[in-house]
């Protein structure tokens, strides 16, 4: 079901029909969510500062996935692993030759996109769950590599490496408080990049591939090319965010996290949102983060109630019994997310008081 | 390389991947079935390990339920798994029939999640050391070369029971498959769901069976595991090697999954002959490496059906 849009309200020329902001209105709401989020830095506590530049980093891998997976229809298990490899790449970068930050960062981005081209290249062969195998390939590949080899410069028996304060024009970004400037920026040139990425003719041979790939290869679309390009667009995602990640953490490496059931989780984010819509991602990283914080709670809430024994297991257990739970039930009940939801909530919106 | 290693190795390759085998049997058989692909196998496995234990009278709290021999441990465990198998089928996945293949995908690892929680809030996070097996993995067989191999060759008495009892139940259940009726009803549902419903074979109800089956494997698989390692929820990592190896061997083919996971348990051994490190910690990637050169090379494996498409 689509929007339907107030009646008088007509396209009068093509640059108005492919705007993606129509009315005053919504520039005004854009502003103001922008000046909220900007500000938080000054008005939020330490919490809301770290979930925030959490949710940040988040949505910009997600977004990457959700080219990957909602718009061209491959399923990647190795998202998490190919920000570990943005992330080493902008640290060893700074560390070792001196690249200040804003230059290491798209040094990182055109670095992970290649090492998602090379694990992308299966897909000239194989499809659908197959290819889904080979990306569990680069999710346990990836963490070995950083684990067993080069030992000095990937911190391989520390499992990590600092990495060093981010530094523009002079300008320090220790504190997090700081540093969430970077990561919004960053994630609102994603969120631009990806919104016009889907609506020009990219996107629209990625959609066509996912929908039936040989009535797209009929249309002239070269198909092992468009899903090349997938591949690493949703690594040089994966890298961007790896970079803000790894920088706001100040250390990277394979025991930080970057697991496969974190890429796991990415993809659970993808389908709570919303598969194949630019809204999901926002909804699954800020409905998953804030659930798995609530979890946490929750769990060492609970782990008082119980024998001193089991403490520790209501801690960890929670969050992974929550995020399993609500991935099953909304695939169930609602596979097409949260966006979906929200579209139909707002059409019923429109058309109030009428049913239809 | 260190050659006289290498024939030790292979050895313990093979008494590995035994077990390996095994594993992949069950992610095979509901694939085949079913065509899901089951990626809470090993979360399916790891909960039959942990079962098998608390039966056991494992946990020597003093308050324990049960104090079973092991035997009746593995029953119980077993008859645990297969209503859980039941359980997960009916509610989790016959919803999900005719779904896009990445929800079924997405169930499944969702599915991980849960069973990872649960496993984590019933049994803990501490490694269960004292699991009740057979043999102690200090018990060895020693075949002596003298001269050559390192003089002997070793096999763990635990290993080697695995490899017995892994492969018997493969055969058992191929046995099955070939020679009684509802096997037949499975092989043809295989086939075709709409052409085994239409000749009066109930499709549910073998959906159901072959879940069952696979909760019987995988407790089997994790008993296995278990009297090796211990019952621990790293055994599920373990369980990722088996992957691999149903791909190898062929999605669809439970003989391909027996050579499969030989074929892993011996890579995985055979780095571990080489003089340089970096190779012998590539044990736990050689299957992914392996992985993606039959991705690349024979997409269908070495025994599958040429069914899967082609891009």
């Amino acid at each position: 079901m689509s929007v339907s849009r107030p009646s008088g309200d007509f396209d009068r020329s093509y640059a108005r029909d492919i705007a993606l902001i129509r009315q005053p209105w919504q520039w005004g709401l854009l502003a103001l969510a922008l000046a909220a989020a900007f500000t938080i830095p000054r008005w939020g506590n330490a919490y809301v500062i770290a979930t925030a530049n959490r949710i940040a980093y988040t949505l910009v891998a997600l977004q990457g996935l959700s080219l990957l997976t909602g718009y061209t229809g491959q399923i990647s298990l190795g998202q998490a692993a190919f920000m570990m490899v943005g992330g080493y790449i902008s640290a060893l970068m700074r560390i070792h030759l001196g690249v200040p930050f804003l230059l290491s960062l798209p040094i990182a981005i055109l670095g992970t996109g290649f090492a998602g081209l090379i694990f992308g290249l299966p897909s000239l062969r194989v499809k659908g769950f197959y290819l889904a195998m080979a990306t569990l390939a680069a999710q346990f590949i990836i963490p070995w590599l950083a684990r067993n080899t080069y030992k000095d410069y990937l911190g391989g028996g520390y499992g990590r490496i600092e990495v060093p304060i981010a530094t523009i024009a002079g300008l320090e970004f220790g504190e997090l408080s700081d540093y969430l400037y970077i990561s919004l920026s960053v994630l609102v040139i994603a969120t631009v990049l990806t919104l016009n990425i889907t609506r020009s003719r990219l996107g629209r041979a990625f959609i066509a591939i996912r929908d039936n790939d040989l009535a797209a290869e009929l249309l002239g679309v070269n198909l092992f090319g468009y899903k090349l390009r997938a591949f690493a667009l949703a690594a040089m995602y994966a890298g961007a965010a790896g970079v803000l990640r790894a920088t706001s953490q100040r250390s990277i490496g394979p025991e930080l996290g970057y697991h496969l059931s974190e890429s796991i989780m990415f993809l659970g984010m993808l389908v709570i949102g919303g598969l194949g819509n630019n809204l999901g991602p926002f909804f699954g990283v800020i409905t998953v983060v804030l659930l798995s914080d609530l979890a946490l709670r929750a769990g060492s809430m609970a782990s008082e109630f119980v024998p001193e024994a089991f403490g520790p297991n209501m801690l960890s257990s929670f969050r992974p019994i929550l995020f399993g739970l609500v991935l099953m039930l909304f695939l169930i009940f609602e596979p097409r997310g949260l966006a979906h939801r929200w579209t139909l909530m707002k059409a019923a919106w429109r058309l109030r008081p009428f049913a239809h | 390389m260190i050659w006289p290693l290498v024939p030790q190795q292979i050895v313990t390759g093979l008494l590995n991947g035994g077990v390996i085998a095994l594993i992949a049997l069950g992610v095979v058989l509901i694939y085949k079935s079913s065509e899901v692909f089951n990626f809470a196998q090993g979360h399916t496995l790891m909960i039959g390990a942990f079962l098998t234990w608390w039966f056991a009278g494992g946990d020597e709290t003093g308050a324990e339920f049960f104090n079973l021999p092991l035997w009746a441990a593995v029953i119980m465990a077993m008859v645990v798994a297969v209503l859980i198998g039941l359980l997960i089928e009916r509610l989790t996945l016959r919803p999900m029939t005719g779904q896009p293949l990445i929800s079924i995908i997405l169930m499944t690892l969702g599915l991980s999640q849960l069973l990872q929680g649960l496993a984590i809030m019933v049994f803990g996070v501490v490694a269960k050391g004292n699991f009740p097996a057979l043999y102690s993995p200090s018990e060895v067989f020693k075949i002596p070369f003298p001269g050559v191999f390192m003089d002997q060759i070793i096999i763990k008495k635990a290993l080697l029971a695995a490899f017995v009892v892994a492969i018997a139940a493969a055969v058992i259940l191929m046995l099955y498959f070939q020679l009684t009726k509802s096997g037949l009803a499975m092989r043809a549902t295989s086939e075709n769901h709409d052409v085994a419903r239409s000749v009066g074979i109930k499709v549910s109800t073998i959906f159901g069976t072959s879940w069952a089956i696979a909760g019987i494997v995988a407790t089997l698989g994790g008993v296995l595991l278990a009297t090796i390692s211990g019952a621990s929820l790293n055994l599920t990592t373990v369980v990722l090697v088996a992957f691999p190896a149903v791909l190898l061997g062929g999605l669809e083919s439970l003989p391909g999954a027996i050579v499969g996971g030989l074929c892993i348990g011996l890579a995985q051994a055979i780095v571990q002959a080489s003089t340089l490190i970096e190779v012998r910690s590539a044990s736990e990637i050689a299957p992914y490496i392996l992985l993606l050169i039959v991705l690349v090379i024979r997409p269908e494996g070495l025994f599958g059906l040429k069914r899967i498409e082609r891009v």
